[in-house]
């Protein structure tokens, strides 16, 4: 079985903070990580080597720099990794990055894709569906646990709102994978030597025959218009002092909204 | 399209390059410069002093297969049902769906899928035009490729230029599909929609990095412009029995794929009634709570004010409440009237989930807290001081 798990580097979020003075990102120091979803998507396919025949391929479209995101998932226990990149996929919206990686996949080959439930710089959560639907393949999303697996069924469960689903699928398939799934492994040490000295294998547009028009930012319907700081300010009032004041201050504001 | 600095206006303050999210700009010769890492964010143009920042089209830009869009006409909500029921989100979304139609001066579909005539009647009260239904039983519980297959095919026929669905487990599930296959823009996660001034198109704005920025987001060039909105954030205008409109019957298509079966739906079994996206009042806590049985604390005023409990996600890792309690980005949106934050810092991504509320009360024991800059009323002090008093006062004064 191949198993393909695709994943993205990006800035942890987290760490991301905003200067008040300019109400400009402040990104000095932020870090980039493999997708935090993505580990559990890493985790999930080696799982599934450990228990039958497959091979983990992680797929990822970005910049060179990625190659790190790439180790990383080759120390974590990935057989192969393999970098898309190109300066034609600059500016790709979730259209156009699922349709290039789609392009990326039909060239490996695959029976089961893996991918995190949302990338957390812009938690669309859009690039795993519209993968399967360009491969022409199902999808399950939010999957939280496998219950079975074989080379042509698979049963997982999919968290929805109010509860979750039991889902039967065919194979190939798609799924995006939520934290509930699994807890991703650290990177052993012959697994980090591993990576130290893996062959990334590097693909560009020529490599996977796609419309030029329908890449990057020309194959893109959404377009950024601007970015700017959320709004937080409200008007407050603040109660400070001794614990008794303020129990009665906050009865008083409870009593005054009608909550008690 | 390229970002490019004009040498002769670029200052070297360097601003760009401390905001740049990719490390994609570098000083090189003293000047700021955008290398092959630009992902065309264009947040450095809004950052620039000098307007030094410039987006340069690139000749392959034109596109020589431009939509006709005028050929696209109406706003179209897809209403989501769990159990036959319509779900809030679909009446949130005629509301605002409503309004856009309005500003467009055009009609107001709705898309029913495995629900009774009945539940597209109520759609039709809450501002729907006409209402596309396929009540067949076999659409009632959720699976990807029959919903994309019918929605797609509703679209194409139909052109409406906006599209709206909510931001749930199962709109964005299978949304991205209809999008991917119509090859139309689709934002996720809209906190509001607008029309362009003077124009047709929607500007759909939200939260992106983790929500310490928004975006405005376009789709000037493709129809239909699509949207998924989270519950909870467009406001339910009223309903009116006066309204009218038509209900189309749609047959289910016989040739389409369908390579997934749902085997099985179970419900959470809830710790609390009230569901927290329904709820008025919300008592929620975080790690400041220092274990699980604040929780209980927290459970017994819930109670006595007639609310549910929330978390953040540092209290729901801990393993101190369920998962389906966590409010923020990663958990749900809500929007109470009275949102009550006890020990819980107010970090970007639990704020995006919470910030409309109605009356935000914080108890934090650390003044500086940045949960204070949304709150309506602050409380600086220790939680286990207060709210025990709280508690004890408000059963006395019921007696
Ligand atoms: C991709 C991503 C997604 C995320 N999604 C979410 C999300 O959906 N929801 C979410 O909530 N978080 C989310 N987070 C996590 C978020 O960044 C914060 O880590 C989290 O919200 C912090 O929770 P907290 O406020 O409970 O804990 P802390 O930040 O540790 O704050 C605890 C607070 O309690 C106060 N305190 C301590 N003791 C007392 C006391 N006795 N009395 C009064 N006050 C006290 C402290 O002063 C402190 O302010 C996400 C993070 C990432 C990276
Ligand atoms: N550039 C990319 N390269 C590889 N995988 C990606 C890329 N972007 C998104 N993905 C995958 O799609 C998932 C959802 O991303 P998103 O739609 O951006 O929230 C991620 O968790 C990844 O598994």
């Amino acid at each position: 079985m191949k198993i393909v798990v695709c994943i993205k580097q990006v800035p942890d979020t987290a760490e991301v903070k905003i200067n008040p003075q300019t109400n400009t990102l402040m990104r000095d120091g932020v870090p980039s990580i493999i997708n935090p979803y993505d580990l559990h998507a890493i985790e999930a396919a080696v799982a599934i080597k450990e228990v039958m025949d497959a091979t983990v391929t992680v797929l990822t479209m970005g910049p060179p720099q990625a190659e790190v995101a790439l180790r990383e998932s080759i120390a974590m226990g990935a057989d192969e990794a393999v970098l898309l990149s190109d300066r034609a996929f600059a500016g790709s919206d979730t259209w156009a990055t699922a349709y290039t990686l789609s392009g990326a996949l039909k060239k490996l080959g695959f029976d089961l894709i893996f991918c995190g439930k949302q990338a957390i710089d812009g938690d669309t959560a859009q690039v795993g569906p519209a993968m399967a639907e360009f491969l022409d393949i199902p999808h399950v999303a939010y999957v939280s646990k496998i219950n079975s697996i074989s080379d042509t069924v698979v049963e997982v469960r999919r968290m929805m709102d109010d509860g979750y689903d039991v889902v039967e699928t065919s194979v190939p398939v798609l799924f995006t994978v939520v934290r509930e799934l699994n807890q991703p492994r650290f990177a052993s040490l012959k697994g980090k030597m591993r990576a130290k000295n893996a062959q990334i294998r590097k693909l560009t547009h020529a490599d996977i025959e796609l419309d030029e028009k329908d890449l990057g930012l020309s194959g893109s319907p959404t377009q950024v218009k601007n970015i700017f700081a959320p709004e937080m300010k409200k008007e407050r009032v603040v109660f400070e002092g001794k614990p008794e004041e303020q129990v009665t201050e906050l009865h008083n504001v409870l009593k005054s909204v009608k909550c008690i | 399209m390229q970002i490019k600095v004009d040498r002769d206006l670029c200052s070297s303050c360097e601003t760009c390059i401390a905001s740049c999210p990719y490390e994609a700009i570098v000083l090189q010769e003293g000047k700021a410069f955008v290398n092959e890492y630009c992902q065309i964010c264009r947040i450095c143009l809004s950052v620039c002093p000098e307007g030094a920042i410039k987006e340069v089209p690139d000749a392959q830009d034109s596109k020589d297969t431009v939509t006709d869009i005028s050929a696209y006409k109406g706003v179209m909500v897809f209403a989501e049902q769990r159990e036959g029921k319509v779900s809030q989100v679909a009446f949130e979304l005629l509301s605002a769906g409503r309004r856009l139609a309005d500003k467009l001066s055009v009609e107001l579909f709705a898309v029913l899928l495995g629900a009774p005539e009945s539940e597209a009647n109520e759609l039709i009260k809450w501002g729907a035009d006409k209402v596309f239904l396929c009540s067949s039983d076999s659409l009632t519980s959720f699976n990807d490729e029959p919903y994309t297959n019918i929605v797609s095919k509703i679209i194409k026929e139909h052109k409406p230029e906006i599209v709206l669905t909510g931001a749930t487990a199962i709109g964005r599930s299978f949304f991205p599909r209809v999008a991917a296959r119509l090859h139309a823009g689709l934002t996720a996660d809209c906190t509001s929609l607008e029309i362009e001034d003077g124009g047709r198109n929607l500007l759909a704005i939200r939260p992106a990095f983790g929500g310490n920025i928004m975006a405005t987001i376009m789709c000037p060039d493709t129809r239909p412009q699509m949207a998924t909105v989270r519950p909870k954030v467009m406001k339910k205008c009223a309903c009116s029995a006066n309204h009218t409109g038509t209900i189309v019957n749609i047959e289910v298509p016989t040739n389409g794929k369908c390579r997934t079966k749902v085997l099985e739906t179970t419900k959470d079994a809830d710790f609390c009634s009230i569901n927290i996206q329904e709820a008025e009042v919300i008592v929620s806590g975080g790690r400041g709570l220092g274990n699980p049985k604040g929780f209980e604390m927290l459970k017994e005023l819930a109670e006595l004010v007639n609310g549910t409990l929330g978390a953040s996600r540092a209290a729901v890792d801990e393993g101190w409440i369920p998962y389906n309690h966590q409010v923020g980005q990663t958990g749900k949106t809500v929007c109470p009237k009275i949102y009550i934050a006890c020990g819980i810092s107010g970090a970007v991504q639990h704020m995006v989930g919470m910030q409309s509320s109605d009356i935000i009360i914080a108890i934090n024991k650390n003044a500086e807290a940045p949960i204070f800059n949304i709150a309506n009323y602050g409380i600086v002090g220790d939680l286990y001081e207060i709210i025990p008093r709280l508690i004890k006062r408000i059963k006395e004064e019921r007696g």
